[in-house]
């Protein structure tokens, strides 16, 4: 087995270019994600612009972007001749609000299954309705 | 600061038009793609770009207001032909030697570091190199002039896929070191999303799509609904190109200006794939820039 050590970074970026996520927002998730499985720590250096550039042949551009989205949720800040480190910790929902939410959600999938509706129909629904609030979201927030 | 400006140029051979009435201002700094079917004047332009060749009609500037093919230019850009033609019976050292002594502001270490660091051999023949090395050394090559603005034809077509990564990583690395303007034609769109931040569609000698990638991503959507509907939506979108089946009709719409999305209407977000096939399946279909609005100020 042939393992590509990639510098002193914590994570490794991948870009799927069939997710129809446009690449910037790739790498914002999968930093959102890192954060929120502990791979990435606040302090911790995010990949250097070049390294990425280099690993995944995309356009330095779209590295700079995703950083400054970072930068703008808060999540990391740049420093001058250093690079961007990891600032913020990704706002964890209450458990008393999780709660909340399940109890309506187990009452939903009662009211589902009595009507006859089977787990792909259920599965279909959520992801529709899922799929309405998103955009409608994106829309009014570009 | 432009890397290319257009106004109204053209190219014709004998009696076809090659190039008709193309008006560009591309930005300095972007990695622009040049996209479109055989055929649709990509190489035409390039060329005239660097000045292998002369419009017809209109004019061509590059870097702000440098004519193409004359010194100025010649000293700032850098082209790599299609198929990077190199000698093959020079070795890769002489093929350096040969360069140096034919340009201006060569960069010798800088050249040897970038092959060194691919573990290209200096002695052997360049006719001896695999494909994604021969590519390899034209672009280290065009990269060690310090060019502002490089111009590469379809610089990845015969690479095979690991040959194309390590292609175009290297090129995007020069970005982000040097910050040059970089010019490629391609007829392979679905990697151009990962490189590109500039894109001009041509189509048929004519310039159809021009402008920043987010842009024109964040400019279209695709709605999705039942096809007896279609009518009614047509008429207050700005549709691009349809497909309809018998039940169910698709859209790409341009955004330009807020309406609502139908009722029992899905829209979605595009890519840029299927923004460029749209546009080239509905070759009336323009998306250009509007009047800047400096010039509408002044």
């Amino acid at each position: 087995m042939e393992i590509d050590k990639q510098g002193g970074a914590a994570i490794v970026f991948r870009l799927d270019p069939a997710s129809g996520v446009p690449p910037y927002q790739q790498l914002v998730r999968q930093v959102e994600d890192a954060l929120r499985l502990g791979y990435l720590t606040p302090g911790d250096q995010l990949p250097k612009v070049k390294d990425v550039v280099a690993a995944l042949a995309i356009n330095p551009n779209t590295v700079l972007k995703a950083y400054r989205e970072l930068e703008h949720k808060g999540l990391a800040a740049g420093r001058p001749g250093q690079g961007t480190f990891v600032e913020g910790r990704l706002d964890v929902v209450p458990l008393r609000d999780l709660h909340a939410l399940r109890r309506k959600l187990v009452k939903w999938l009662a009211d589902a299954d009595a009507a006859g509706l089977d787990d792909e129909s259920i599965s279909a629904l959520i992801s529709s309705a899922r799929h309405e609030t998103q955009s409608s979201k994106r829309l009014s927030a570009s | 600061m432009t890397a290319l400006v257009a106004q109204r140029a053209g190219k014709r051979y004998g009696r076809t038009w090659a190039l008709r009435d193309c008006t560009l201002a591309i930005p300095s700094g972007r990695v622009v793609a040049l996209v479109g079917p055989n055929g649709a004047g990509k190489s035409t332009l390039l060329n005239l770009a660097v000045g292998l060749t002369e419009p017809t009609a209109g004019c061509i500037r590059v870097l702000d207001d440098v004519r193409p093919g004359t010194q100025p230019a010649l000293d700032r850009i850098a082209f790599v032909a299609q198929d990077t033609p190199l000698y093959a019976n020079l070795s890769v050292a002489d093929t350096l030697r040969l360069v140096a002594s034919l340009s201006r502001g060569w960069d010798e270490a800088n050249a040897r570091n970038r092959l060194s660091q691919l573990d290209i051999p200096l002695r052997r023949r360049v006719g001896k190199l695999s494909g994604g090395q021969h590519a390899q050394v034209a672009l280290a090559v065009a990269l060690a002039r310090h060019p502002e603005l490089l111009i590469l034809d379809e610089p990845v077509a015969r690479l095979d896929p690991l040959a194309r990564h390590d292609f175009m990583a290297a090129l995007m690395t020069a970005v982000a070191d040097e910050g040059l303007s970089v010019l490629l034609s391609s007829h392979v769109v679905a990697e151009l999303e990962k490189v590109c931040d500039y894109l001009v569609v041509l189509s048929r000698g004519q310039v159809q799509v021009a402008g920043d990638v987010d842009e024109l991503l964040a400019g279209h959507r695709v709605l999705t609904g039942p096809s007896s509907e279609l009518d009614a939506v047509v008429q207050q979108h700005d549709v691009v190109h349809a497909q309809t089946a018998e039940r169910q009709a698709r859209l790409l719409v341009r955004m330009t200006r807020p309406v609502p999305t139908p009722l029992g209407w899905r829209l979605d977000e595009t890519n840029l794939e299927e923004l460029v096939l749209s546009y080239l399946r509905a070759p009336q279909a323009s998306a250009l820039p509007g009047p800047s609005i400096e010039a509408v100020s002044a």
